[in-house]
């Protein structure tokens, strides 16, 4: 496994879903929410109920993924925002650093100019957030103080009862 | 890259299925996808073309139960196996926890199963992996076929650390969840290993 293995501890989670929450209100936005490159779904905020959220951090991961390899083609480093425009709802999608992505879906009541200035906003707050959490989590693996981890004691057993 | 977010007690973990062009990855992801309880699965997502080759990826997230109290996720993805989409299966192989090597066990399919799988190590070592540090787990896909190569014969070829191997009918289904189940524990034991 590799050292950017992402582990978030709850206050984190609560400052970045904090952040998640803010920008939904003021972009009035249908749905924001936070995923890594790898696609897993890290936060949501918004209309989520009806959304299947895991599918589509997935294919933001891999639209994003495709649109770098593009860039790299192109000799650029990365194209950092994404914009798919539809008839009802729009998806605006950004990196965050280098690591996480942003997307935030709207439609008329919202407009592009104030999802791209409010995204811009809250890349600020979420850039120093997940810089945070890579040097906490750094810190805690050089200290060893990992050791309340629950994995520590994963037994066969507990492997085996998965796949019953 | 495997995530663990203490928050909301869940660890995700990402599986690829890698492999020569119509050996059976998407095959194997279909028949898990067919035979687990709907409420341990999403939806199985195929990015293929109209020929149902896949195009990008599929992917299907799983998940399977509690570890000391972390809900378990694996996030299950295929690689396209056709040659000219290496671009794309490089960007798959991102924050990889776990892979399973599917291999076509007909005779005239031996050279794309090397092939492919020296693909594979490139990739990984240009993602900074290194093949033989990662879980991994050898499938031997359509046995069901007459023109199959001895075992004897593909795990010289394709398995010479002689890491966990499965024997296969991926449609229908035998050999499928063995693999995975060799596979996900692989991964869990490597994040005990970790945290």
């Amino acid at each position: 496994m590799s050292a950017s293995d992402l582990v978030m501890y709850e206050e984190e989670f609560n400052k970045i879903d904090d952040e998640l929450q803010k920008l939904y209100m003021q972009t009035n936005a249908k749905v924001v929410f936070l995923v890594d490159k790898n696609g897993q779904l890290i936060a949501s905020a918004g209309e989520t109920h009806d959304l299947d959220t895991t599918s589509l951090a997935s294919l933001t991961a891999g639209n994003i993924a495709a649109t770098g390899g593009i860039a790299r083609l192109l000799g650029e480093r990365e194209f950092t925002i994404l914009f798919h425009e539809g008839e009802k709802d729009n998806i605006h999608i950004s990196l965050i650093g280098a690591r996480v992505i942003l997307v935030v879906i709207f439609d008329k009541r919202s407009s592009l100019g104030l999802v791209r200035l409010r995204v811009k906003k809250a890349t600020e707050s979420l850039v120093k957030m997940f810089d945070e959490i890579t040097s906490k989590s750094e810190r805690e693996k050089s200290e060893g103080k990992l050791d309340e981890s629950p994995f520590a004691e994963i037994s066969d057993e507990d492997i085996d009862n998965l796949f019953r | 890259m495997s995530f663990i977010n203490y928050s909301s007690r869940e660890i995700n973990c990402k599986i690829v299925y890698y492999g020569p062009g119509l050996c059976g990855k998407t095959t194997n992801l279909q028949y898990i996808f067919r035979r687990t309880n709907p409420e341990q699965k999403g939806k199985l997502i195929s990015l293929a073309t109209e020929t149902e080759r896949t195009l990008f990826f599929d992917f299907l997230p799983l998940a399977l139960g509690d570890i000391k109290g972390f809900r378990v996720r694996f996030h299950l993805y295929t690689v396209p196996g056709q040659v000219f989409y290496a671009a794309s299966r490089k960007l798959i192989l991102k924050g990889v926890d776990g892979v399973v090597f599917v291999a076509d066990s007909q005779v005239e399919r031996m050279e794309a199963n090397m092939e492919s799988l020296d693909d594979l190590a490139i990739n990984l070592a240009e993602q900074g992996y290194e093949l033989t540090k990662l879980p991994f787990t050898i499938q031997y896909n359509k046995r069901d076929l007459p023109n199959v190569a001895p075992l004897e014969n593909m795990n010289t070829l394709l398995n010479p650390r002689n890491i966990p191997s499965f024997e296969a009918v991926a449609v229908l289904g035998s050999g499928v969840f063995e693999t995975l189940k060799n596979v996900a524990k692989q991964v869990l034991i490597e994040l005990k290993k970790h945290y």
